[in-house]
């Protein structure tokens, strides 16, 4: 998802400066990796220039001035717009595998593809373990454990393409060298 | 390569609660388990994986003494058990073993608590002692409002939590669960197995978890996958034309 419908959003809910932005961003999406403040800071530039944002009051808060943002008309348009468009499905990282297990069938051998994708396996799993952690913590909130979730899910996803591929090695390996 | 060499069964490892050395088992002419050997030490939470008739459930049925295998041993702590008779290993899975299964636990004419209670009256608990000890399980599992109800009237996963405290009334040494959550919805089942890990590692018990779903597999320490009756890694990979070096690689 791109920051800028991010920000977007999030002036959405109220206007806000940079800095609370930044902190609202994190608050809100836990899983995400946190936000530079450059980059915050060029992204409202950009959503000021394409009219989607305001600049209204500056506020003193003991520190430096800070610029409030607020969303104008044509701003929640293009969130109503984006909240209706679907996103393109992507092809997450099965391909690589995929690729990874042919080259392998294809110039060193069954058995040496076969033992990748078990390690592939055990990463997988182990980083399932991670998130299943984060999720089982008595202090976890739902947001977190959403995340962990969409992760979780997406993980075993792979590891049944893992498994089948594993269970089907063979049969695959003559195919690629009849 | 290491997968030739681990063809070896491996040393129980000392100390280790619960291990099974080459276990052998066949179902008339189809081997079930081919020569599977594991340990567990106290308070370890392994799941076991694989496909669909891999042999992990006949494996957790020979570890929990419910199976006598054909050929192998299976050790609780020091003690051969395989090769007790019936009624040993029968008081064994009462006293030191929970057993947990997809369906089926729980009696349906008896209320919550009664059926908590009942591995407790069969070890000769008296009643009013068993009945206390149910209401605490209950309540671990956070059901202790349904103490009254019978199975019927709950939900899946308040019954499953119900069968769950029964196989920990006891405290047992080793907690054996074959798809503990198959027959529950993805978040039912979830709650269930969050609860019987958290209290299980509280107790210190060690849990066998056998399930073919990599998601409940998540919520162990680590993971045995079996595959065609033998561990995965010693299992069904032609070894006769592998590894790097025995190929040509073609311009």
């Amino acid at each position: 998802m791109s920051v800028g419908h991010a920000l977007l959003g999030l002036l959405a809910d109220g206007e806000r400066h940079g800095y609370d932005l930044r902190r609202q961003y994190q608050r809100r999406f836990p899983a995400a990796k946190p936000l530079a403040a450059a980059q915050i800071y060029a992204t409202l530039e950009r959503l000021l220039r394409d009219g989607l944002v305001a600049a209204g009051a500056t506020e003193r808060v003991g520190g430096p001035d800070r610029t409030v943002f607020a969303v104008t008309g044509h701003g929640r348009t293009e969130l109503e717009r984006w909240f209706s468009d679907v996103e393109a499905p992507s092809e997450y990282v099965g391909s690589l595998l995929s690729m990874k297990v042919t080259l392998a069938l294809l110039i060193a051998g069954e058995s040496t593809a076969a033992d990748f994708l078990r390690r592939q396996r055990e990463a997988h799993l182990a980083r399932m373990r991670e998130h299943t952690r984060v999720k089982s913590a008595p202090d976890a909130d739902l947001l977190r454990v959403l995340a962990a979730d969409y992760a979780l899910n997406h993980l075993d996803a792979d590891l049944r393409w893992i498994d089948t591929t594993l269970q089907r090695i063979t049969q695959l390996a003559k195919e690629i060298r009849p | 390569m290491t997968t030739t060499t681990s063809r070896q069964p491996a040393e129980p490892v000392t100390g280790a609660v619960l291990s099974g050395r080459a276990l052998v088992k066949s179902y008339g002419n189809s081997p079930a388990l081919r020569g599977v050997s594991l340990s567990a030490a106290r308070g370890d939470v392994l799941a076991i994986t694989g496909p669909s008739g891999s042999g992990k459930s006949t494996l957790l049925l020979c570890l929990a003494g419910i199976l006598r295998p054909d050929a192998g041993e299976v050790r609780f702590g020091d003690r051969r058990i395989d090769t007790e008779n019936e009624a040993t290993r029968s008081r064994l899975r009462r006293r030191e073993f929970g057993v947990l299964f997809q369906f089926g636990q729980v009696v349906p004419e008896l209320t919550a608590q009664e059926n908590v209670a009942l591995p407790l009256l069969l070890s000769g608990v008296r009643r009013r002692e068993a009945m206390t000890a149910a209401r605490l399980w209950l309540d671990r599992f956070g059901v202790a409002d349904l103490a009254d109800q019978r199975p019927p009237q709950m939900s899946g996963g308040q019954a499953q939590r119900v069968a769950v405290a029964r196989a920990m009334v006891t405290e047992p040494e080793v907690l054996f669960a074959d798809e503990p959550t198959g027959a529950l919805d993805s978040l039912a089942g979830e709650q269930v197995l969050e609860q019987l890990t958290r209290v299980a590692r509280e107790a210190d018990t060690t849990v066998l978890l056998v399930t073919h779903d990599a998601k409940v597999a998540a919520y162990a320490d680590r993971e045995i996958v079996i595959r065609d009756g033998l561990l995965d890694a010693d299992a069904n990979v032609d070894h006769s034309a592998s590894s790097i070096g025995q190929h040509r690689i073609h311009p």
